[in-house]
């Protein structure tokens, strides 16, 4: 068995709430593992599990080759965790805040203070690291915990909505410093309700729904496997998109009628566009892309991630 | 060192940042306090109190009740604030530490407080005359004793409270009438039968009454035992019942 994270019929229950309901996982040694889903499908239940704050309810999980019943702080001492919320100290400094972090994990203050400054810089807070962590921007705040997680030279790091509240130019930050870390070789295992983050940082993912994985693949593969090549977005200058439904039908594989907007999925946009016009549907705007995850999931569970 | 001492560091560095001013007020209180107490109010009462001045009569209460005070101030806004507004509970958890080194460490802090506190105005009553025996230098543990009792519980009831208005209920209704009916300003005999069983059931009397036997130099007869095994009662319920709450917010 080589995967580091290993999970067979995996629940979590709160009171009669299943939030994880059955899932199997294997995250194998350096790839970027994602969880995709909206809020409420499990995903950071699921973290908890691995991270070792969270018992689980029933099923099979292990980590490390380990059990987290009973080895929790060994495995916790291999795991870095970068959580939802920023859990910093706002009143130490950048530098104290993974020194002292370091300490926990049995880390000598000098070793403790040098791979500080390393990461640092790695998360370009270098000139920062005497100052306190209340002004930082969110973005700073982010990757400074993504620098806490790393201060014990982990085997996984699980990152839990790593960019969820930041704005377009930090979240591009905070994804070029995990995809240095992917190219370095670190296992990353990574939650998040953003098909672009998952389909620019994830080897492979699971889609989750409900508390229950719906599909597990590559973004390519799952793209390739649960939607078409291209999809046609036509806005109508009407109340009832899906008034149109019916007069786009045959055009592409499948007509997809959402409150604002309708989807056509077809193998290539600028024809399925050309046949649109052709009918005389006059749409007050239109736009061919690529087929994304957001694809995928609205076909999977009819409704999109992010609401 | 085991992983509370990691955690104990982290309170510590955390505290560097202000420990001048805290300094600086764990001495000024005393003084003022001296100053109130036992020329202000020492001026009032003519007489002796058990055989002593009002002022050697009061410090040894002052200085308890100077440990209470502490133990309650590090373990509630400060505990609510690592659950609730700055979370580094919950960091700690995410690292190899286990719910006990979590409470231990951050106990360990607490109690370092309490010796600061009440080790300085232990000075400032002795450079007032206010000790009358060399037992004095007991005090400091009796003090620790009444931080841990008082300490460990308030912990346990921050940790399952959901806002800090129940913390200020805690201070008005529990700490305010141990502070008042505990012997610290006027001797427990003077109250009626009810409300000396306040003074009994908690804490804070048991070490008052420790505290004036040592540096009053009176022999505290075998009772002292039994309120020293009281008190260490307190504590261990206190660190049971913390552990359970603390584990039923962090592990979930």
């Amino acid at each position: 068995m080589n995967s580091l994270i290993h999970a067979r019929g995996l629940i979590k229950r709160f009171g009669d709430f299943t939030a994880v309901d059955g899932i199997d996982v294997d995250v194998r040694a350096g790839e970027a593992f994602g969880f995709l889903g909206p809020n409420g499908a499990g995903k950071s239940s699921t973290m908890r599990m691995i991270g070792c704050v969270s018992p689980p309810s029933g099923g099979v999980l292990q980590i490390l080759g380990m059990d987290p019943r009973r080895d929790g702080p060994r495995i916790r001492a291999r795991l870095g965790v970068c959580p939802q919320l920023d859990n910093l100290d706002p009143e130490l400094t950048v530098l104290e805040n993974l020194t002292t972090y370091a300490r926990f994990f049995g880390i000598s203050r000098k070793t403790a203070r040098d791979r500080a400054a390393e990461l640092l810089d790695f998360v370009q807070l270098g000139e920062r690291a005497g100052s306190k962590v209340e002004p930082l921007s969110g973005g700073m705040k982010r990757r400074l915990t993504i620098a806490r997680a790393l201060v014990n030279e982990p085997d996984v790091v699980l990152l839990d909505e790593p960019t969820t509240g930041l704005d377009p130019q930090a979240r591009h930050l905070v994804w070029e410093r995990l995809f240095r870390l992917k190219q370095q070789g670190v296992t990353l295992v990574l939650t998040t309700h953003y098909m672009d983050e998952a389909e620019q940082l994830c080897d492979r993912l699971v889609v989750m729904d409900g508390g229950r994985i719906v599909a597990e693949g590559s973004p390519r593969e799952l793209i390739e496997a649960h939607s078409t090549r291209e999809v046609v977005e036509l806005r109508f200058p009407t109340q009832d998109q899906g008034a149109y439904a019916e007069k786009l039908a045959g055009i592409g594989e499948r007509v997809e009628v959402l409150p604002d907007r309708v989807l056509l999925y077809v193998a290539d946009g600028d024809d399925a566009l050309a046949e649109v016009h052709r009918r005389s549907l006059s749409p007050a705007s239109s736009l061919a892309r690529r087929s994304s995850l957001e694809d995928v999931f609205l076909r999977l569970t009819g409704r999109t991630l992010v609401d | 060192m085991t992983p509370s001492a990691y955690v104990l560091e982290y309170h510590l560095v955390n505290y560097r940042r202000t420990w001048r001013a805290s300094v600086f007020s764990s001495l000024v209180l005393p003084l003022l306090t001296m100053l109130g107490f036992g020329l202000g109010v020492g001026g009032l009462v003519t007489g002796d109190v058990q055989g002593v001045s009002y002022l050697q009569w009061m410090v040894p209460g002052l200085i308890a009740s100077t440990a209470l005070q502490t133990a309650v101030a590090e373990s509630t806004w400060p505990v609510m604030s690592c659950f609730t507004w700055v979370k580094i509970y919950f960091a700690q958890a995410a690292a190899p530490l286990r719910i006990a080194d979590i409470l231990g460490g951050h106990l360990a802090f607490m109690l370092f407080r309490v010796l600061a506190t009440t080790t300085a105005f232990l000075l400032v009553a002795f450079l007032f005359g206010a000790l009358r025996s060399p037992w004095a230098v007991l005090v400091p543990l009796i003090a620790l004793l009444i931080g841990a009792a008082v300490a460990a519980p308030v912990a346990a009831y921050t940790a399952s409270v959901s806002s800090d208005s129940y913390l200020a209920i805690l201070i008005r209704f529990a700490v305010l009438p141990m502070s008042l009916f505990s012997g610290v300003f006027f001797p427990i005999e003077s109250l009626p039968e009810v409300l000396r069983w306040v003074a009994w059931v908690l804490p804070l009397w048991h070490g008052v009454d420790l505290s004036r036997a040592a540096t009053l130099g009176l022999d505290p007869g075998p009772g002292a035992v039994w309120q020293v095994l009281y008190l260490l009662l307190w504590c261990v319920a206190g660190w049971f019942l913390a552990t359970w709450r603390y584990r039923r917010r962090l592990v979930i």
